[in-house]
Parts: C-alpha cells; sequence; structure tokens
C-alpha cells in the first residue's frame, strides 16, 4: 500500500496562465515517455524480478514517479485553472477544452489517450526490462529537454528541470541495478558489436 | 534541532527539503546498501523529518493520510485550515 502526504515533492507556483504550454506539457502526464508509464511501468516489472534489489529499486523509482506524475498534473492546473476561453481560442489546447473542459486526462500532447502499449513487462527476463528502463529514463529526460526549450516562464522551467535531472538520477540506479544483475547474478547476456557477415557465414 | 519558530511556508519547504534528500539517500541506499555514510544520513534525515513533520501537523493540521492530525474534536480535517491543495496555487 502506498501512503499519501498533502504536499509535492518539489514546490510548484505557476501564477501566469499558458494554455498552450499546459498542452505541451501534458506529454509528461499521459504521453509515451510520461510519468503515468513511468510509474506503471516500473511498479508492474517490480513483481518478477530475480533480487531485493531489483524489486526495492522499482518499487521505490515507481513511487518517486507517482509523485512526479502530481507535479506535472499541477503545472497543467495552474496554467490552464485561470484561462478564458478566448485566451483558448485558436491555440492547439482549445482541441482537449473541448473535450475535457480544464479536467486533468492521461493524454499525449498530441491528444493519443495513454495506453498501457507504451509499456513492457517481459517476466523472468529482467535485463531486457531494465534495457527499457533504461531507455525509458533517457527519452524522458529528453522530452523535458524539449519541454525546457519551450517554456519561459522561470515558474514553470524550475519544476521541468527538477524533473529532467531526476531523470539523469533514475537512469544512474537502474544503471547500477543492471550490472548487479549482469554481474553478481550471473544474468549477463554477450553483446554483439560487430556486425555479423552474413555472405561469408551462409557459405559455410 | 528542529527550529519551532519558522512560519508554515518554511516548515513546509524545510519538510519538502528534508524528505527529497531521504528520497534521493532511499535510491541510493537501494543500489549502496552498505554504504556506512549514507545509511547514517538517511537514519538522521528520517528521524529530523519525523519530527518536522510532527510539529507542522501539531501546529498548522494533516499533512499525512494517516496522521492523528486528521481528527480535530469532533470533524475529520481534510487538510489545515485556510490551507491550499498541493495542487492549488499558494
Amino acid at each position: 500500500m502506498w501512503l499519501y502526504q498533502k504536499k509535492l515533492e518539489f514546490p510548484i507556483n505557476i501564477t501566469n496562465t499558458d494554455p498552450l504550454m499546459a498542452k505541451a506539457i501534458m506529454t509528461q502526464y499521459g504521453g509515451p515517455n510520461g510519468e503515468l508509464a513511468a510509474s506503471l511501468r516500473y511498479l508492474s516489472q517490480r513483481y518478477t524480478m530475480p533480487n531485493s534489489m531489483g524489486k526495492g529499486l522499482l518499487t521505490d523509482i515507481g513511487t518517486e514517479e507517482l509523485a512526479h506524475l502530481e507535479m506535472v498534473a499541477t503545472m497543467i492546473y495552474q496554467l490552464t485553472q485561470f484561462a478564458d476561453p478566448n485566451e483558448i481560442k485558436g491555440t492547439a489546447y482549445a482541441d482537449y477544452y473541448a473535450m475535457w473542459d480544464k479536467g486533468i486526462h492521461p493524454d499525449s500532447s498530441a491528444g493519443s489517450p495513454f495506453t498501457s502499449a507504451y509499456i513492457n513487462t517481459m517476466g523472468t527476463d529482467a535485463i531486457a526490462d531494465l534495457h527499457e528502463d533504461l531507455a525509458a529514463e533517457q527519452k524522458a529526460r529528453a522530452t523535458y529537454e524539449y519541454l525546457l526549450q519551450l517554456a519561459v516562464d522561470p515558474a514553470v522551467i524550475a519544476p521541468l528541470s527538477f524533473l529532467r535531472q531526476r531523470e539523469v538520477v533514475h537512469f544512474q540506479r537502474f544503471g547500477e541495478l543492471l550490472d548487479n544483475l549482469q554481474f553478481d547474478q550471473n544474468m549477463r547476456k554477450d553483446f554483439y558489436v560487430q556486425k555479423p557477415n552474413y555472405k561469408t557465414d551462409s557459405k559455410k | 534541532m528542529v527550529d519551532t519558530t519558522i512560519n508554515r511556508q518554511e516548515l513546509l519547504l524545510k519538510i519538502q527539503e528534508l524528505d527529497f534528500f531521504a528520497v534521493e539517500l532511499n535510491l541510493f541506499l537501494d543500489t549502496h546498501p552498505t554504504d556506512v555514510q549514507a545509511l547514517n544520513d538517511f537514519k538522521y534525515i528520517i528521524e529530523t523529518v519525523g519530527q518536522y513533520k510532527k510539529l507542522y501537523e501539531n501546529t498548522y493540521g494533516p499533512l499525512l493520510n494517516f496522521g492523528d492530525a486528521c481528527v480535530t474534536g469532533n470533524t475529520w480535517s481534510w487538510i489545515a485550515v485556510d490551507y491550499k491543495w498541493p495542487w492549488e496555487n499558494v
């Protein structure tokens, strides 16, 4: 079970309305590399991790992702709560507004509804899961960097920078877990760097 | 020691800072389970932030969904009086 604390992991207080920025940030709520996908990915994969280090780390990072999900929703909420329909008209946020008003719905920034197809759980093949997790952290970091390119308000930039930094830390911790499984738990897989020569091999 | 002279905003920020320290140490210890310095820091942070949370709840009201600050007299309290929910502007 989980315990809820009535506070954010990082303080957010955005007072400038910007529906277009909210629409962009939406992708970290319900998009392919968003926080909902991240939390469900780790919290679903943890059941079949081979050791306590794996079960513990996926539980703890998955839990932190839920706190990030709340931060992303907070940014969207604060960027849109006082938006007038006239401000919304003509922006990309209008499509979303027509469906959900200013409700918080897990979609990507391009309007695709959230789907579990964004995540995989490969059971006993923890090495396959961890490669997905490492890639996911890199893709989420890249997404936050694209969002930071779009952001101008310091009150938006600060939480986005914090969330970007957390992806870097999670990537590091997943890398350490991958090392543990490969070298301490003997789950190492050969990594072929050389391109196989199919022509030569087929003549043998 | 817990500083009891700070206002609610500052106290909440202090708790957020200490909790972040705990989260960071939590993940670090997951993959470095025998790091003595991190273990000591973790124990210190957990104890300290617990004291700050107790001070917060005693002074301002609920921070935790299972905290005793949720019951004030004969009434259930969702959140501290005149305090906003986490996603609302301060």
